[in-house]
């Protein structure tokens, strides 16, 4: 290497470097300073106290409740679609036809959407046209076209990545291609489709802005009882804590935020989890 | 001399506008080795794959002509191809077991099928017949992935006999392997040979002319030359199959 490469070189190593450490720095101090504020506030009685106007007395617990209902819900309706439309655009629609090539550019677009569009949809649809109001069902279902598009991508890719050598293997032996799927297709696929869900689930579980425009409550004083009750959950609890003039409540806030983060924190590990013990059994 | 089992009318196979086979005669003889050799891109694997339709997946491929197994055309309206591949077998160049045990590799195709069947002798049956069940016999519940390269061509080749086809085709089987596994390979072809019709592509001379009964010498998609593989490989009618076998080009 001449001289003057060899400055290029490290040149450019270092901007590589600064731009890492400058993004690690700002996440570093964006959590130092939620740490800061709310940690104090996190303890027993946050998590399992009911929302109040007194900031000493108020807890997350309708909100925390929520959320996992809604990530629940939505990973019931989200799975079967996702993977049901990645299989048949994957392995039988004709790769050729003009309306699939339409169909798939489309969720490719769909899935980066701004959500507050789908919270509008979701209202139309769910709220008004279906007459769920401000329910859970309501909330999950949004959230569930929000991220349909992703997992649809997410186990499309999947799908693609199992050698054409597997399918060919299944079919010599005289398989349909349904068993060709089942049994060897989506088992090699499975990390990857399983990966994408829980990423997705974690972004419907930390979104906001879709379902305040359904209407979720931020002030709910008792436990959902079915999916058609009110709902709130973490992050509209939090938008409203830091929406408020009392300082206290920023705190609060904070304390939200933490709690919130821990929560996707969990799935986040879990997905890679997933990655980590089938990654084994790859060909 | 017994009739052949398998055979080609006419066929042509073309990839888009590209005829990969032109106009093909050939037939297959039960009980009997058939090797196809040619140099590379001559259309082998492409035949291969139209004598069980597994050319069906690929996107753009036309068929053209006949392949007659049992005096039936494959490519008939009536016939179903998942059965066509359950009568005819085919072992491939990298050997590509199920990511499973090998006892669920041997009986997967059986099971999803519908066979009727005792699993254990199945097993044992087909891994005796693939010359494989004496090094494996203990460790049945492993992953078949823990196997050798050769091991698991044999293992391949005995998924292929549970289906207890009549013809297996191989494409070029022993490429990915060392010398040893290659002759055990040979040898258990040479077993197969009086239960199966046999249908294999190799690039290998030395192979051809120890597996095979007969032999076809394929160039840039015709059938050249097509006979017992002694008088192929002594005294060729044809100057290009003598030219290809001695290593004069190819
Ligand atoms: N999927 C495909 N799409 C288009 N053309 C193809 C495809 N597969 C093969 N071909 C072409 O068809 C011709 C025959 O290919 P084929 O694989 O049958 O050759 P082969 O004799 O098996 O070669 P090799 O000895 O290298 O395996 C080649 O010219 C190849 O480029
Ligand atoms: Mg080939």
């Amino acid at each position: 290497m001449s001289p003057h490469r060899r400055r290029m070189n490290k040149a450019f190593k270092w901007c590589c470097r600064i731009t890492t450490y400058g993004a690690i720095g700002v996440l570093a101090l964006l959590l130092f300073h939620i740490a800061y504020e709310g940690m104090s506030w996190i303890s027993w009685d946050f998590i399992t106290n009911f929302p109040s106007r007194k900031a000493e007395k108020a807890g997350i617990y309708t909100a925390l409740v929520g959320s996992v209902y809604v990530m629940v819900i939505t990973t019931l309706f989200v799975v079967p679609f996702g993977i049901g439309t990645a299989i048949y655009l994957e392995e039988y629609a004709s790769q050729k036809s003009l309306f699939i090539r339409f169909v798939k550019l489309n969720i490719a677009n769909l899935a980066g959407m701004p959500s507050i569009i789908y919270g509008l949809l979701g209202l139309t649809l769910f709220v008004r046209i279906m007459g769920l109001d401000r329910s859970i069902l309501a909330g999950s279902l949004t959230l569930g076209l929000l991220v349909l598009p992703v997992i649809i991508i997410a186990s499309q890719e999947a799908i693609r990545a199992v050698p054409q050598m597997v399918r060919e293997a299944g079919f010599a032996m005289g398989a349909r291609r349904y068993q060709v799927v089942i049994w060897q297709v989506l088992p090699a696929a499975i990390p990857g489709i399983m990966t994408g869900i829980i990423l997705a689930i974690s972004r419907a579980v930390g979104e906001t802005a879709p379902l305040i425009v359904i209407g979720a409550l931020s002030y709910v004083a008792f436990l959902p009882e079915d999916m058609f009750d009110m709902f709130t959950v973490l992050p509209v609890q939090i938008y409203n804590w830091a929406g408020r003039p009392q300082p206290e409540f920023h705190s609060l806030a904070a304390a939200g935020i933490i709690v919130l983060l821990a929560f996707l924190f969990t799935l986040n590990s879990i997905a890679v989890l997933i990655r980590e013990k089938f990654q084994r059994y790859k060909l | 001399m017994s009739d052949p089992i398998l055979g080609v009318k006419n066929l042509s196979v073309y990839y888009g506008e590209s005829q990969a086979v032109k106009h093909v005669n050939l037939g297959f003889k039960d009980k009997s080795v058939t090797a196809v050799i040619g140099p590379s891109g001559c259309g082998k694997s492409t035949l291969l794959r139209a004598l069980n339709r597994m050319n069906d997946f690929i996107p753009n491929v036309r068929i053209e002509g006949e392949v007659k197994y049992r005096n039936q055309n494959i490519y008939g309206k009536s016939m179903d191809p998942a059965e066509v591949r359950r009568r005819i077998g085919m072992v491939f160049q990298k050997p590509n077991p199920f990511p499973k045990t090998i006892y669920k590799n041997i009986i997967w195709g059986p099971k999803i099928n519908g066979y009727k069947f005792d699993p254990d002798e199945l097993v044992e049956k087909s891994l005796k017949g693939a010359a494989l069940w004496k090094e494996v016999k203990d460790r049945l519940h492993d992953s078949a992935l823990a196997l050798s390269g050769g091991q698991q061509q044999r293992l391949c080749i005995a998924r292929a006999i549970a289906m207890s086809p009549e013809v297996i085709l191989m494409d070029e089987p022993c490429s990915a392997l060392d010398p040893k596994s290659t002759l055990s390979i040979e040898e258990l072809i040479g077993e197969m040979r009086k239960n199966y019709c046999i249908v294999i592509v190799t690039h290998n001379m030395q192979q051809a002319g120890r597996v095979s009964d007969d032999t076809a010498f394929f160039y840039n998609g015709d059938l050249i030359e097509f006979g017992a593989t002694k008088k192929i490989f002594t005294n060729p009618d044809n100057s290009q199959t003598e030219d290809y076998i001695t290593g004069r080009f190819g």
